[in-house]
């Protein structure tokens, strides 16, 4: 539905996207992700061709953004970060007003609009000026404004920035609802929206590709093997050298850590190489030498640490912690 | 044309749902009326005047009422204008609305004409109020109708070359009142550029005299349409929406 080959955008004194390439599946939810400034504003400007890119090239729909804008424009619904909206006007004038604007034909206006209001659950305050709104219907009517012409894509920028914690749940909602219709590109810098919301995530950062992948495979992504935490119970300090040394004997171990104690609890980290299953080992190891297993789990990756492993940024103490 | 339209009266919704219309409805109506009585009321006077001392005078209507009234209202809509068209782009740049008209499958012109002709209405609508005040001239006289209708022509082409020249300034900016200081400037200058008629008749003199925006005014008041003035309020009123295009494309590169 959105392919993006060798996408730059340099401006006067800097480079906002650097060759960054991906593609988007019909029926889609991607989450665009990256730290403030990273180019994904930058990047969601040229798919909805406000702006031309410096070099390669992007199409929606089969339609290539610079030589078929039209095409692409009718195609599209574009929720800019601050919604576009009119304060001065009602509701469902304004609504009508972007229905004429993106081509939807007179008879079938006033149907679109009311199905936009309906889906966008603004049907409540249609006749309410847009200057007397919450943030959050200003939000949710700027989606409706997003979705009037049934467009095959939406491209939404930061939906949820700015919104207290219901709006931002009932925004994400609204977003996955709309998702079996139209192919959705939002940005975000907010990690756990991606998770709640997304099934695939491209980040970038400073202007360049860091990864795009599904979210589960990201989650994986960080540690070549798997984890294992467990928690022993036992007697004093030389027992929990004994345990350690014991785990580090079970094939397929790469390494063992004691993360931490509290008086006779133990916590392990236990690393695996890839492709071990070491877990049925590692508690057999445990109970058959007469300590008490008391917990053993799985941990992945964060989206989280993931994504500051990728771009660069400081990677907590809490690094393989389990939510 | 559909798209021009949709946005037209888009604009106009804006101006008679904000108090920016009303005002200036009630500013103008303020002015034309106190200008017609003031006049009125001198021209009666002379008019009594003459009578008493039995001197023989010309008196007409046309050119002593109408006439001034329609150059000095001339005057003040050069005041009125940049109020009128200073918002058209600086305020869908403040709200972020732009992103709107430009992601949405309409022309660049089609957003400039909608926008340029929701501003003649608007300032149609404040000459609609001179005509009422004419009205009574037409009541309590016999002027001749047509330098009236030529000079309303005269009065409409002028404000809508100024309001061309308008839209192209509130596009350069996002703020209003810069907007707004600016067109006023550059009504103000095209004022008075004819008067350096004062300095001679050089050819820098005609030059800045036909540059002038007041000076092809006055032979509308005098019931001429002529086409060097007509050329010049046409091709400013080009001059103007075109650089708006070439602003607004300018947007979309720097961005």
């Amino acid at each position: 539905m959105i392919q993006v080959e060798g996408l730059s955008k340099k401006y006067a004194r800097q480079v906002a996207v650097n060759n960054i390439s991906f593609s988007v599946d019909k029926g889609d939810i991607v989450g665009f992700l990256g730290p403030n400034g990273a180019g994904k504003t930058t990047t969601m400007r040229i798919l909805t061709c406000f702006m031309p890119p410096s070099a390669g090239r992007a199409s929606v729909a089969g339609f290539d953004v610079f030589e078929k804008p039209f095409e692409v424009k009718k195609r599209i619904g574009y929720l800019p970060e601050a919604p576009p909206v009119y304060p001065e006007m009602s509701v469902v004038d304004y609504l009508r007003f972007v229905g004429q604007l993106k081509g939807v034909p007179g008879s079938e206006l006033k149907r679109r609009t009311e199905e936009a209001m309906e889906r966008c659950a603004v049907t409540d305050v249609r006749g309410k000026l847009i200057a007397k709104l919450s943030k959050g219907y200003r939000q949710r009517v700027g989606l409706a404004q997003a979705i009037i012409h049934n467009p095959d894509v939406l491209i939404l920028d930061e939906p949820t920035s700015g919104l207290d914690p219901k709006q931002i749940n009932e925004t994400r909602e609204l977003i996955k609802s709309l998702a079996g219709d139209h192919t959705i590109i939002l940005s975000t810098h907010i990690l756990p929206e991606v998770e709640a919301v997304c099934k695939k995530v491209i980040i970038i950062n400073k202007g360049q590709l860091v990864a795009t992948d599904s979210v589960e495979h990201l989650k994986h992504r960080g540690g070549t093997g798997n984890t294992v935490q467990v928690q022993v119970e036992a007697t004093g300090v030389e027992d929990a050298v004994a345990v350690q040394q014991r785990l580090e004997q079970v094939p397929g171990v790469s390494k063992v850590l004691e993360t931490s104690r509290s008086n006779d609890r133990f916590v392990f980290e236990v690393d695996s190489l890839s492709g071990h299953n070491v877990r049925p080992d590692v508690a057999r190891a445990i109970v058959q030498s007469g300590w008490n297993l008391l917990e053993m789990k799985s941990t992945t990756f964060s989206l989280e640490e993931v994504f500051l492993q990728l771009t660069g940024g400081p990677v907590t103490d809490t690094a393989g912690g389990v939510q | 044309m559909r798209n021009i339209l949709t946005i037209c009266r888009r604009e106009l919704y804006s101006y008679f749902v904000s108090p920016i219309a009303w005002v200036l409805l009630t500013i103008f109506a303020l002015l034309s009326g106190g200008f017609t009585t003031l006049i009125t009321v001198a021209f009666v006077k002379a008019s009594l005047e003459g009578q008493m001392t039995g001197q023989q005078m010309t008196m007409n209507v046309n050119e002593q009422v109408i006439g001034p009234l329609f150059s000095n209202m001339a005057v003040v809509s050069l005041f009125l204008i940049p109020l009128i068209s200073m918002r058209l782009f600086a305020e869908e740049k403040r709200q972020g609305t732009i992103e709107l008209l430009i992601t949405s499958p309409v022309h660049d012109l089609e957003i400039i004409l909608g926008k340029w002709l929701s501003a003649v209405i608007m300032y149609a609508a404040l000459l609609f109020i001179l005509f009422l005040d004419y009205l009574f001239l037409f009541a309590y006289g016999q002027p001749d109708w047509r330098p009236v209708a030529t000079g309303f022509l005269g009065i409409f082409l002028q404000g809508a070359c100024l309001l061309a020249l308008g839209t192209f300034v509130s596009s350069l900016t996002r703020n209003q009142i810069v907007a707004g200081a600016i067109g006023f400037s550059l009504s103000l200058l095209l004022w008075i550029l004819n008067w350096t008629t004062s300095f001679g008749n050089s050819p820098t003199v005609q030059f800045f005299n036909y540059l002038s925006i007041v000076s092809h005014f006055d032979s509308f008041v005098r019931g001429v349409i002529d086409t060097k003035d007509v050329i010049y309020y046409l091709s400013m009123i080009f001059l103007g929406l075109f650089l708006t295009s070439r602003s607004l494309e300018s947007l979309r590169w720097r961005a």
